[in-house]
Order: structure tokens, then C-alpha cells, then sequence
């Protein structure tokens, strides 16, 4: 990986590829996914800020116009592990949330919706930009903090996550007002900074691991399709904040699918942006097509 | 699958790490899950501990609140304000004295809630128990001070059953007569509206939640004269009083009140 490192590190993320396809293809999705995570927050914030009420509630739960109701599982799962029975609206909202990004795609909430992701990307951004290699985070722990949290909430009686959650304290703070509970994402901002690399969205979060197994038999995914077009200049592994789904997908033996199958793929699509030689596409899980 | 010797330690760190994180998060949660005197919860609210377990923490109850009395509760309340005021972070609350509950007829927060931490049984808002209001400070209240303030009595929703004036006399002028405002616990919802328009400046009627501000009676006590009390009912019949309906022999009664004596000459008809 260190050799993966230094072949990014004379050079920013891109450059190859805005010279070759155009700043707006170079940045196509990015673009595309911050204009979608402000969206989502402004279906929240028109309501308080300009009387349009679109979604009520936040991420752990909400009412869109009035007849949507959805529900973040992980939420729900620790409210259940209080052996509390929720009301029917709720047990609807997971499951819509469950129907669709198990459908969609899982982890799509981590780049497409979650507020945080912003914080994270840029904190990955400035420890590119800054080269600062320090530290690394425990492999599998958001793995092991699902069920750990989900037994302390059992034992406790009380939602033990949602007191420190970032996402949910993040969007709720942004929503409801209350700036120390934006103390949360500034934690997250020096955690991934300074601490360990994609260390709060690729290790810790037991939110979007959540999404990641619940994405499991998700169609939308990520293909090295024109793996052969591949100059190993090592951008994706740059900008990608789950580097470790690339390689079988873009270096599998022969006869390997050139799908990302790993769901702790974001599907954010950077990939894709930064590649100048554009092996990378979006494209459904069936499509085994190598060119 | 094998398991080799590099992943089992990876896998045990993570997971060393993951009990750390979540100990970590259970010990901010269990000493926050205290709240303040005067942070009262939504109507319907389960009792606190049951609360903090079904609470999502979507707002949708603040949201729904057309009077705009509930709030989330933010971490900056701990630092902006007395660190009293504070609750489980990002949990409903409202304080009486700041904006008190109007007991909306339709309870559109309970309606909103969708994990039932607002209990939906609850239909009839007068039977809500956001707390009780108590009359703290005798010492400062008007109407005990033989004034007619009565301010709490009148902006009571439940005026006459919540809050009602106790007549009684003044001992201080030895002439006057003292209403005093007095709370009954089956009626009050803890609205807060009595502790909103206390016209002092700190308020001399405050609602507490339940917990503070009721006493629980031993369960093995009865109350002889509550009519629901049946367990204490005396088991035994009511004793009859057989009072005799004739005279007996030997009675003395007719000789004192100066009639003949039974059996000596009969009484037939009437007096002597």
C-alpha cells in the first residue's frame, strides 16, 4: 500500500482525469452526491426555516408529506433490544428503509445521504492534501460495535448508541439547533484527520455497517468493467475510503467478476471521477462484463 | 473458512475495541439519564427509564406541537444554561415556567411519536400526567400572605378539580379569611400553566415530575372510609341491636316511670 501511497502523493487526486475528460466528468459524482446530501437536509430544513414542510423528524426517524414514514434500523434495533414494542408507523419506516437500500444499494446511505460523510471526505481530503500518514484503526470494529451495542442496550434498558451517535446527533443538531452536538462531527473531522485514515465511515460506524449488511443483495454496484484500460496510476485506491473492495474487482485472476461484490463499497462514485482511463462504471450486480 | 492467526488477533482487538467504545458510550449514557426538577416530558410519556429505552429521538412530537412547547434537548443546554436544565440528549422535554403544555384536545405529539414513548393509549388529555404541580413556598405564595391573588386557581384547564381555594381563616388579623390554592392529584396533568402565570418572580407553584412530587402510601395500608376500599371491609355481619318489643318480666322500667309493675295487674288499658 505504501508504494500506492507514493505514486498519489506528488500529484492531487484527479489531475489526470480532468485533463483527460473535463473538470465536470472528473467530479461528476461528488458533485452529484453533495447536491443530493443537501438536498435530503433542506427536505428537512424547509419546514422549520421556511414553513414548506416536506420531511418532519431527522434520520432516526421522520414523516415525509405527511404519509412516508421512515425509520433507521439501527435505531430501531437497539429501541427493540429494550424490549420496548414500537408503534406501527415505525415497524413501516424500517421497512421501507430495509426494502430500499437492500434493493439499491446499502451503504449509498453513507455517501449519497448521511451528513457526516461530508466531514469525513474532507478530512481524507486534507490528509492527502497535507500527506499526513499517521495511525490506523482497528479492522472489523464496527463489525464487533453492532453487537456489543445492541447487548449494552439490552442490559442498560436505555438506547445506549444514540448518545453518541454522530450521524443521528450530527443531522439532529443541523435540524434542531443545538451546536454542541455539531461537537460530534468536529470529533469525527480530528479522528479521520489526524487519528486513523477513513477511520470514523470505514471502521467505526456501526450505522453504516449496518447499511453494508443489509446491502448484501443490493443491484446497484460499482464495475471495473474496462479493467484492461487500467495505467495503474492508483488514484481509486487514493480517493476510495474502502480501498480494500477495489483490487479483486480491478486485479481478480482471470474469470473473476469485475463487480465490486464487497458491500462496504459507498457507491459514491469517486472511483469512477477520478479514473482517467474510465475503467471504473455504475452498473447492476449481474453485469459480469470485462472489457 | 480458516481463521488464521493474523485475522484472530485483528478480530480480537476490534472486538477488545468495540466492548471499550461501548462501555465508553453506556457510561455517558447512564449518568445523563438523570434530568432536572423542571424538564418535564411530553403528555403520554413513559416513566423515564422505560422512556430513554423507547425514545428515537426523531423530534416528531416537537414537531407536531403547535404551541411550540416541547424541544430537543441539545448537549449546549448543559453549557448555555444552568447545568439543572439539561436531559438526555436530543429527548422531548418542555419546561412549565418557559412555555407551558395547552392540552390540545387531539394530543398531536402522542399521534406523531412513532415508537409509542408516548404512550398512544393515552386519548383523553385530562388524563395526562406530565407531573403534578406543587405550591412549594407557602412563605411567598400571595394568597397565603391573606391576599386574593388566585391566579393560579383561574388559569388552571382544570380549574375547580386541579387547583381549588381552601377557605380558611387568617390568623394573623383574626378576621380575614385565607383561599388558599390547593392541588388534587387525581385532576392535575401537569400542564404547567399555574407555574407559567405565578405572578412572583420565581414562581411559588412549580410542576415536578411525579416522582418528586408524590409519596407513595405502604401498599399494606387501607383506608377505612374510601368507598373503592373494599379488602378492609370489616368480615364480620353488622351486629343487629334486638331491642326488646314487649315488656319483659322482671323489667323495672314501668315501675320508675310509675306504671304497674308487669304481671301484677295487666296492662289493659291503660293507666291506673
Amino acid at each position: 500500500m505504501s508504494a500506492v501511497h507514493s505514486a498519489s502523493a506528488h500529484d492531487w487526486a484527479g489531475k489526470a482525469a480532468v485533463a483527460e475528460k473535463g473538470r465536470w466528468l472528473a467530479y461528476r459524482y461528488l458533485v452529484l452526491r453533495r447536491i443530493s446530501q443537501v438536498s435530503i437536509l433542506l427536505l428537512f430544513l424547509s419546514g422549520p426555516l421556511f414553513g414548506v414542510w416536506i420531511a418532519k423528524g431527522n434520520l432516526s426517524s421522520s414523516l415525509t408529506l405527511g404519509v412516508l414514514p421512515l425509520t433507521d434500523p439501527f435505531a430501531l434495533a437497539q429501541v427493540l433490544m429494550t424490549r420496548h414494542w414500537p408503534e406501527l408507523s415505525a415497524v413501516i419506516g424500517v421497512a421501507v428503509v430495509l426494502t430500499f437500500y437492500a434493493a439499491v444499494g446499502g451503504r449509498i446511505f453513507c455517501s449519497w445521504v448521511c451528513p457526516v460523510n461530508m466531514a469525513t471526505d474532507t478530512a481524507s481530503w486534507l490528509r492527502r492534501r497535507l500527506g499526513i500518514r499517521t495511525g490506523r484503526a482497528p479492522v472489523h470494529l464496527r463489525y464487533w460495535l453492532i453487537p456489543c451495542i445492541l447487548a449494552a442496550s439490552a442490559i442498560t434498558g436505555v438506547t445506549v448508541w444514540e448518545w453518541v451517535n454522530p450521524v443521528s446527533l450530527t443531522h439532529r443538531a443541523l435540524i434542531f439547533g443545538g451546536y454542541l452536538a455539531l461537537g460530534a462531527v468536529a470529533a469525527v473531522f480530528v479522528y479521520d484527520l489526524l487519528i486513523a485514515p477513513h477511520g470514523w465511515c470505514g471502521h467505526l460506524c456501526p450505522v453504516g455497517a449496518t447499511y453494508a449488511l443489509i446491502g448484501k443483495p443490493s443491484l446497484l454496484r460499482v464495475s471495473a468493467q474496462n479493467s484492461s484500460q487500467c495505467n495503474d496510476c492508483a488514484e481509486c485506491y487514493a480517493v476510495c475510503p474502502e480501498s480494500h473492495v477495489i483490487p479483486i474487482a480491478l486485479k481478480g485472476k482471470e474469470g473473476a467478476s469485475p463487480i465490486i461484490q464487497n458491500t462496504d463499497c459507498t457507491l459514491c462514485g469517486r472511483c469512477i471521477d477520478v479514473c482517467a482511463p474510465e475503467v471504473f462504471l455504475y452498473t447492476h450486480r449481474f453485469n459480469h462484463k470485462r472489457v | 473458512m480458516s481463521l488464521t492467526r493474523r485475522q484472530l488477533l485483528q478480530n480480537a482487538t476490534s472486538a477488545c475495541t468495540a466492548s471499550l467504545v461501548t462501555a465508553g458510550a453506556s457510561l455517558v449514557a447512564l449518568p445523563s439519564m438523570s434530568r432536572a426538577a423542571q424538564v418535564l416530558r411530553p403528555p403520554g410519556a413513559l416513566a423515564e427509564d422505560e422512556f430513554l429505552g423507547a425514545c428515537l429521538r426523531c423530534g416528531l412530537c416537537v414537531r407536531d406541537c403547535p404551541p411550540k412547547t416541547l424541544k430537543l434537548s441539545d448537549w449546549g443546554d448543559v453549557l448555555t444554561r444552568d447545568w439543572a436544565s439539561s436531559t438526555a440528549v436530543g429527548t422531548p422535554y418542555f419546561e412549565a415556567r418557559d412555555v407551558p403544555c395547552e392540552m390540545c384536545e387531539d394530543i398531536p405529539c402522542v399521534k406523531a411519536c412513532p415508537t409509542a414513548a408516548l404512550d398512544h393509549k393515552l386519548t383523553d388529555i385530562a388524563d395526562a400526567r406530565m407531573g403534578l404541580a406543587v405550591l412549594v413556598d407557602e412563605e411567598s405564595c400571595l394568597n397565603f400572605l391573606g391576599l386574593r391573588c388566585d391566579v393560579c386557581y383561574r388559569v388552571c384547564p382544570l380549574i375547580d378539580q386541579a387547583i381549588t381555594l381552601e377557605k380558611s381563616s387568617n390568623a394573623r388579623s383574626d378576621r380575614h379569611a385565607m383561599f388558599l390554592p390547593t392541588v388534587h392529584a387525581d385532576a392535575c396533568t401537569g400542564c404547567g400553566k399555574c407555574e407559567k402565570s405565578c405572578v412572583l418572580e420565581q414562581a411559588a407553584i412549580k410542576v415536578l415530575p411525579m416522582t418528586l412530587a408524590k409519596g407513595e402510601l405502604g401498599h399494606h395500608y387501607r383506608k377505612g372510609w374510601d368507598s373503592r376500599n373494599t379488602v378492609s371491609q370489616p368480615t364480620f355481619d353488622t351486629p343487629t341491636q334486638r331491642l326488646p318489643e314487649h315488656l319483659q318480666p322482671g323489667e323495672l322500667t314501668p315501675l320508675r316511670s310509675g306504671q304497674l309493675p308487669y304481671g301484677a295487674g295487666a296492662p289493659t288499658g291503660g293507666k291506673p
